[in-house]
């Protein structure tokens, strides 16, 4: 709908999208601009307003829609949207304004809504300009630096000398009424004797009890090879042990199905 | 300085934050908030007088003792401190619109800035410089944010009425600021 005029320069390859420094000057003061250097459409707008150097209250809507398509050819997707609904907008207020106007003040400018959102947004940027200022002034001061809170106070280092370390030790050791160490000698379980023991008993009798197994003063690491012994022969199925109840002597029995085999 | 004025200036060197003065009164049970703003003015006095590196200024409601801007390169230079990052353009702008509109919906911001301000409006409620206020009345009942006091911090502002009024804005307002409605009622399109 709307022609490209061929006086506007638009720079080729990268210069197209460099800093607004790049400006290509021409007889139109048309002029490359960088689309991200803008924070939305209205900011765009408001610079091609500047730029073209006419009132705000009196847009020449034609022309400032052309400029604006122009300069959003380039967009990406991402951005695109909200400048496109401006654009839907600026071509909107044109066809109204091509409209015959009825006689009488009855006539309501369509692009008044548009002029009071853009006094609207140059207010909001006059703001910005004074919060930026202000932000820079802050930050040329430091404050005291954040502290994290220490979740516990760190222990002191110990204060102790060596001899009083010996001291301490030779208070506990005369403290200790009977002196004598004693030295525990681990004695290993037996296992494959015990049950060398049960096979041997077993091949003379048929049935044998706990009793006949361990003897009266065994030592408690005979007792334990003898049941883990007999428990080892058990899973073997070389035998039986069953007690009748409880507390009872444990009836030990040779399997007759192993002696079938 | 006076033992009040010492009290205080050692709570302002151990907060890391800008002190209100009800709380500072509150570090004596004796001493009338006049007389510490008296006590303050004194400590003010005495770091000016006697050209201390810091500086105890009015600033986001409270008081805070700051280094004086002259060391600020060279504290930077020595990485002591760094400069917090400078805030973008667009995250400017909608909190200027935030700052004056406040509470203020999504909706508005983004019908003042003509962009979607959805991923703004997050950032910087995780800066902590706006947060969630309430919930405007109507469909969908939107969240209403508002400035924090790390905003006024930020900007060495006392407190909002410190902002430029409207009639000192070379374009005027749709409304007054002084006695502006809630934002709801300006908003018809």
């Amino acid at each position: 709908m709307t022609s490209i005029q061929p006086e506007v320069v638009i720079a080729d390859g990268p210069a197209f999208l460099s800093s607004p420094e790049s400006r290509v000057p021409s007889a139109d003061s048309a002029f490359v601009v960088e689309l991200t250097a803008f924070s939305g459409p209205l900011d765009l707008l408001l610079a091609l307003i500047r730029d073209e150097k006419v009132d705000i209250y009196d847009i020449p809507i034609a022309r400032v829609a052309q400029q604006f398509l122009l300069r959003i050819r380039t967009l990406g997707l991402n951005e695109a949207a909200d400048y496109l609904e401006m654009a839907a907008r600026l071509m909107r207020i044109k066809a109204q304004m091509l409209l015959p106007r009825p006689d009488g003040d009855a006539w309501e400018d369509p692009r008044a809504e548009l002029v009071r959102r853009l006094l609207e947004y140059q207010q909001m940027r006059e703001i910005v300009d004074v919060l930026e200022h202000r932000a820079d002034e802050r930050r040329r001061q430091f404050a005291r630096a954040y502290v994290q809170d220490q979740a516990a106070p760190p222990t002191a280092p110990l204060a102790l000398s060596l001899s009083e370390l010996f001291a301490a030790v030779d208070r506990v050791l005369r403290s200790v009424r009977d002196p004598h160490m004693h030295d525990v000698v681990a004695r290993p379980l037996d296992v494959p004797a015990a049950i060398e023991v049960i096979r041997a008993l077993l091949a003379l009798k048929m049935r044998l009890t706990w009793t006949d197994v361990v003897r009266a003063d065994a030592q408690p690491w005979q007792v334990l090879s003898a049941l883990l012994g007999l428990l080892e022969l058990a899973r073997l199925g070389e035998l039986r042990v069953a007690q009748p109840r409880p507390f009872a002597n444990v009836e030990i029995s040779r399997d007759p199905t192993s002696e079938a085999a | 300085m006076t033992p009040l004025a010492k009290l205080l200036e050692a709570a302002l060197f151990a907060s890391a934050r800008p002190v209100p003065v009800d709380e500072l009164s509150a570090l004596d049970a004796d001493a009338s908030s006049a007389e510490v703003r008296a006590a303050l003015d004194e400590i003010r006095g005495h770091y000016d007088a006697e050209g201390h590196g810091v500086e105890l200024v009015e600033i986001g409601g409270g008081w805070q003792v700051l280094t004086r801007p002259e060391y600020t390169e060279a504290i930077e230079r020595a990485q002591l401190a760094a400069r917090p990052q400078r805030l973008s353009a667009a995250a400017l702008e909608t909190l200027a619109i935030i700052a004056y509109r406040q509470p203020i919906g999504r909706s508005e911001v983004e019908e003042i800035r003509g962009v979607n301000v959805g991923s703004i409006l997050k950032s910087l409620n995780e800066r902590g410089l706006i947060d969630v206020v309430g919930r405007a009345e109507g469909l969908g009942r939107p969240l209403l944010y508002g400035t924090t006091p790390l905003f006024l911090e930020h900007f060495a502002l006392r407190h909002l009425e410190e902002l430029p009024r409207a009639d000192e804005l070379a374009i005027a307002l749709r409304q007054p600021l002084a006695d502006a409605p809630p934002p709801d009622a300006s908003m018809s399109s």
